[in-house]
Formats: structure tokens, C-alpha cells, sequence
């Protein structure tokens, strides 16, 4: 099998994927014990208003139109209004979508820039002290729950230490100033060129992303670690030893380039998982994503949002991914190689 | 003759069996941290089941209202303190860690049966039934877990038990693509042909020939996932879509208590020790089971 024919075989799945899930949504939110235009409308609403509100939905139709009116809907952007907010739900979800990617992407590089080298730290001195502390911060990572962190950390370095703000994306002095270009604060803020302001926004987007990002910090370090010990061990990087390259050189340039691959793979998936945690992680910090939307729309029964925040989330995790299966093919030759073998 | 023969074979069999089971006791043994897990995991499932004798204040654990106690600091009396409505935390907690259990045992006693059937399926028909049941599964992990169990959940009513049967509603596909992986590779052993030759049926070749080499992994995974479908569960209690007060669940608690920090730490932080303890022990447990049977098991 060609490389280009395995990507295109996935991305078929991953399509597939995304019809069932649309199925199972389309499913879970008809299957709603209760007529959804009486829950729209309130207890107080008439019955005319109530039958009226059925007709506009859709309700009268059988189940199967009912699906093929939604999945149009979905293929072309037009997810119906949220009875929350009384806007279109698309609009809601461009404006609270980068915000949660904003997050998850911070995470996702404190992941790299403090796992990858604390677990090279911890393969050059196996079985030191550092290596043990990886070992304890990688069990705590999986074992605590995503909120109970971001609940220490804020009690930790918001309200003891005070180094961080606890909640919000940008101070309300700054909030006025800036032009939201792509909704991206970061780098709204740079366009802008308002450096106050885009420090300002760093400083509120550390704590909440480093507490995202323990959840995968502890498996990051643990498997950069075991992958260097393995690489450390084969015979071309004894021969560069052998040739007396430096030390460092040898670690950080010729074995972490092939260490690194297995971990890639994992931040990857981190990264689409990252979706989820974040759920837990703006409740706590109150920031204004997609997550904290969609739980308002859980919570209020407010079916167009849930419906277009979930088939949002399933594409970007589909989606993901895929890029990574990508990715993975470009880095590593001997991937593309067994891809062609196995056919 | 060949009837004897064949006990003979059975006995070796089983004989061998039991030495592995009794080695790999012994490997057990040898790992404090599989051992503490353990110990911790027996601590916490006592503590629940006898709860209603060992907490100090039982009745805390619905209703129970004092307002001449609220949100008293921990001392001997209050060892965790007071919440908003001055009941015990920790006779809270202890309520608490029933529902957390139950919701693991309920989740997994779903979900496994169900997924390492289809798994066993799957792996061993192959052809278009495994097509479709792994495109199923396939999509059930289109979501992360969490988010999939919250739009499930948004469709019904939020209380614990339908919080535990969306987890359970797609718990089954982790079990399912860890078993169909085992079977797909065992299914062209020579111990599968021969059992086919010998006229054995397919249910016989899939539970008593391939499902005992299954068991090690599914029990690893089945460990690690308790301690998962605790964390999940403690994150829907927290959104507000799984335990509703005035309930003891351990993430209904924390979220109650996030209101009242960080004068009042006790009322969010106990509870949220508790749910890293118990999700810890089974973490432990399971990296040493991991270890012990020398698989490779995802989370």
C-alpha cells in the first residue's frame, strides 16, 4: 500500500467516525424524554406557541428527514440557534473556539518545553533523584483529577503566593483596547503591537494551561525518558561516542531526534484529549471557551449548542489526528516503510 | 485410553496454569507499590461498605443541616472540618467514596463483559463483523471520554445512575479493541487450528481456548479503568451532571466548595484528596499487575 493510500484509508475512517457520531448525537437528542420546543419555550408558553415552535423545528417530520435536515445543516455551517444565547449557534462557537484552542495549544508547548527535557534529564541520570521525582509527578499527574488541579494551583499561586491571576482571559483594563482580529488574544494583542496587553494575556493563560497540561506532563516525560534509554543503548550512537563528539551533542542531537519519535505520537493524542480536560479546566478558571459554552449548553438542555460544540470538538479531534498520522509518516521513514510492507 | 489422555493433558494444563498464577503472586509480592495500591484499595472499599457505622456523624450524609456549625476548620471533633451547611466532611467523604466505587463497578461491570464479547467476536469471525463492530468502536473514541459522556448525559435527566450509563455506553470499546487486538493474532495459532480440527465449536474455541490468554491484560486494564471511570465520573459530579446534592459525591463536594476558598480550603481540597487516593491506589495496583504479567496496556 502507498503511503498516500493508507492516509487516504484513514481519513476515510475518520470521516465514518464522524457520521456515527453525528448519528449517535442526532440519536441522544431525540431521544429526550419530553417535547424539545415545550423545554425551549418554558413552562409558561401556550400550547399554540409550543405546536408553532414544533412546526419551526421540525418535529413533525419523520425521523428520517428530521436527519437528513440536520446533517445539512451541519455540512453547511447552519446549526440553529441557541436557546441560551438567542444567537446562531455557529457564531457562538467562532467566538468561543479559540479561546479553548488558545489554551489547549499554551498547554500542549508547556508539555513540550518542560517534559521533553525533564525526561531527558531523567534518562541521562537513571535511577537519580530527578528520575524518581519524574517517576512521582508522572503517577500524581494521572491519579488527580483534572479540576481538583486547577483548584490547587489557584489556591497555591493565586490566592497564597498571588503570582497569577485566577480567572479570565485579559485584565478589563486591557479588554477595551485590543482588536480581535482571529480571537486569538495572543496574538490579537501582537497585531495590535500592545505589548502590555500581550503580556498581560500570557499571565493569565500560564496558570490554567500549566494545569491543563499536568494531566500529559507526567506520560510525556516518562516515555521521552524510556525512549532515550533505548536509543542511548544502539550501536550508532556508541559509535559517535566512539569518534568523541561531545556529550551533549550526541544526547540532544542524535539520540533525542530518534527518541523523539514515540513521543510525538503521544502528544499528538494528548493534544485532541486536551479537548476534554479543558472542559474541567474552564469551569475552574472561568475562561470564556468553548468547553464552558458547551457546558452551559449541557446543563440548560439547550440542544443546538450541544449538538454543534460536540460534532465541533469530534472534527478537531478527528482531525488532529490525522495530522499526526501525517506527521509521523514524514519523521519517520521506517513508518512509511512498514505502511508499504504490509500490503 | 483417549479420555484418560486427555484428563492427563487437562490436569498438565491446569496444573501449569496455577504455577503461573502462583509466580506471578509472587512477583506481586515483591513490588511495594503494587502492594500499597492494594492495601489502599481494600482501605477505601472497607471504609465504604462499613461507612454507616465508622463515619462519626452519619446522618451528615444526606439532608442534614446545622447552621450554628458551618464551615468549622478541621479540629478533633470535625477531622476534615464543616461544609456550607455544617455537616462533617469527612463522614461526607466516606458516603462519598460508596458512590465512586459503586459507579466503578457498575461502569465496568457493563462495560467488560459487553466489550471483551464483542471483542472475542470481532477477532475471531474477522471479516465484515469486524468490520463493523470496529468501526462502532471507532466511533465511540471519536470523542474524548469526558465530553462523550456529557452530551450523552445531556439528553436525560442528571442524576448518578444516568451519569453511569453513559460512562458504561461507551466504556465496552476500550475493552472491545483490547481484546479483538489479542484475538486477531491468536486465531492462526496452532493451538486455535488444532482445537478447529478437533471438531471443537466456535464458542468453545473463543471462551476456553483464546479468552484465558486474554485474561491477564483485561485484568490490568480492568484495574487502571476503575481508577479512570472514577476520575471521570468525579469530573461529571463537578459540572453538575452526575451526583446531585444534597448527595456526598466526592466532585459535587469539591465543586460546592470551590465557592468557599480560600478562607474555607477544607470543604474543596478533602474531597478532592479523597478521589486522588482511591484513583492513586488503583494506579499503583495496576502498574504493578502490568509489570507482574509482562503486558502492554494502554490507558
Amino acid at each position: 500500500m502507498k503511503y498516500w493510500q493508507y492516509l487516504a484509508r484513514r481519513l476515510a475512517g475518520g470521516v465514518v467516525s464522524l457520521i456515527g457520531l453525528s448519528i449517535i448525537i442526532f440519536i441522544v437528542s431525540r431521544i429526550l424524554p419530553g417535547n424539545p420546543a415545550r423545554m425551549a419555550l418554558g413552562a409558561m408558553a401556550s400550547e399554540e406557541q409550543v405546536q408553532e415552535l414544533t412546526r419551526e423545528m421540525g418535529l413533525t417530520q419523520p425521523l428520517w428527514q428530521q436527519y437528513l435536515g440536520y446533517m445539512q445543516g451541519l455540512l453547511t455551517g447552519d446549526l440553529g440557534r441557541s436557546l441560551e444565547t438567542k444567537r446562531a449557534v455557529s457564531v457562538d462557537i467562532v467566538e468561543y473556539l479559540p479561546a479553548t484552542l488558545e489554551l489547549i495549544t499554551v498547554s500542549i508547548l508547556l508539555t513540550i518545553v518542560i517534559g521533553i527535557p525533564l525526561g531527558v534529564i531523567a534518562a541521562q541520570n537513571k535511577d537519580g533523584w530527578i528520575d524518581h521525582a519524574t517517576r512521582l509527578i508522572a503517577f500524581f499527574s494521572v491519579s488527580v483529577p483534572g479540576f481538583f488541579i486547577g483548584i490547587l494551583f489557584q489556591l497555591i499561586f493565586g490566592y497564597l503566593l498571588d503570582w497569577f491571576p485566577i480567572t479570565g482571559r485579559l485584565s478589563s483594563r486591557f479588554s477595551g483596547e485590543i482588536t480581535q482580529y482571529t480571537g486569538f488574544f495572543l496574538l490579537d494583542t501582537l497585531a495590535s503591537g500592545d505589548i502590555l496587553a500581550h503580556l498581560n494575556v500570557w499571565h493569565h493563560i500560564l496558570l490554567p494551561a500549566l494545569a491543563l497540561s499536568m494531566a500529559g506532563m507526567g506520560q510525556v516525560m516518562r516515555l521521552t525518558r524510556s525512549s532515550m534509554i533505548d536509543v542511548k543503548n544502539q550501536d550508532y550512537v556508541e559509535a559517535e561516542r566512539g569518534y568523541g563528539l561531545p556529550d551533549w551533542l550526541v544526547t540532544y542531537k542524535y539520540t533525542l531526534k530518534n527518541a523523539f519519535i514515540p513521543t510525538l505520537t503521544v502528544l499528538g493524542l494528548l493534544y485532541a484529549s486536551l479537548l476534554g480536560n479543558a472542559f474541567l479546566i474552564e469551569l475552574v478558571f472561568s475562561w470564556p471557551g468553548l468547553a464552558r459554552y458547551g457546558i452551559t449548553a449541557v446543563i440548560n438542555n439547550d440542544f443546538n449548542a450541544v449538538v454543534g460544540v460536540t460534532m465541533t470538538i469530534g472534527v478537531a479531534f478527528v482531525g488532529i489526528n490525522f495530522l499526526i498520522d501525517m506527521l509521523l509518516g514524514r519523521v519517520d521513514p521506517r513508518i512509511r516503510l512498514q505502511i508499504e510492507e504490509a500490503t | 485410553m483417549s479420555t484418560s489422555r486427555a484428563n492427563l493433558l487437562d490436569r498438565l494444563v491446569s496444573e501449569q496454569r496455577r504455577e503461573l498464577w502462583a509466580r506471578a503472586w509472587k512477583r506481586f509480592r515483591s513490588r511495594p507499590m503494587s502492594v500499597v495500591g492494594l492495601i489502599i484499595i481494600v482501605l477505601v472499599t472497607l471504609s465504604a461498605l462499613f461507612a454507616p457505622v465508622i463515619a462519626p456523624y452519619p446522618g451528615h450524609a444526606g439532608k442534614y443541616t446545622d447552621f450554628g456549625s458551618t464551615l468549622e476548620s478541621p479540629s478533633v471533633d470535625h477531622p476534615m472540618g464543616t461544609d456550607h451547611v455544617g455537616r462533617d466532611v469527612l463522614s461526607r467523604v466516606l458516603f462519598g467514596y460508596r458512590l465512586s466505587l459503586m459507579l466503578a463497578v457498575v461502569v465496568l461491570g457493563i462495560g467488560v463483559p459487553v466489550g471483551v464479547l464483542l471483542g472475542l467476536v470481532a477477532g475471531y469471525y474477522g471479516g465484515w463483523t469486524e468490520t463493523v463492530i470496529m468501526r462502532i468502536t471507532d466511533t465511540a473514541l471519536a470523542l474524548p471520554p469526558l465530553v462523550m459522556a456529557l452530551a450523552i448525559t445531556s439528553a436525560l435527566q442528571p442524576t448518578l445512575w444516568n451519569a453511569m450509563l453513559a460512562v458504561a455506553a461507551l466504556w465496552w470499546t476500550w475493552h472491545t479493541r483490547l481484546v479483538q487486538s489479542i484475538v486477531s493474532s491468536e486465531r492462526n495459532e496452532e493451538y486455535v487450528q488444532a482445537a478447529k480440527l478437533a471438531g471443537a465449536s466456535a464458542p468453545h474455541i473463543m471462551f476456553r481456548e483464546i479468552l484465558p490468554n486474554c485474561l491477564s491484560p483485561i485484568l490490568v486494564k480492568v484495574t487502571l479503568d476503575a481508577g479512570f471511570v472514577i476520575l471521570i465520573g468525579a469530573g461529571l459530579s463537578f459540572i453538575g451532571v452526575g451526583v446531585q446534592p444534597p448527595q456526598p459525591g466526592l466532585g459535587t463536594m469539591v465543586s460546592q466548595g470551590t465557592g468557599y476558598l480560600p478562607d474555607s480550603w477544607w470543604f474543596a481540597i478533602f474531597p478532592g484528596l479523597a478521589i486522588f487516593v482511591l484513583v492513586m491506589g488503583f494506579n499503583m495496583l495496576g502498574d504493578g499487575l502490568r509489570d507482574v504479567f509482562d503486558v502492554e496496556v494502554d490507558r
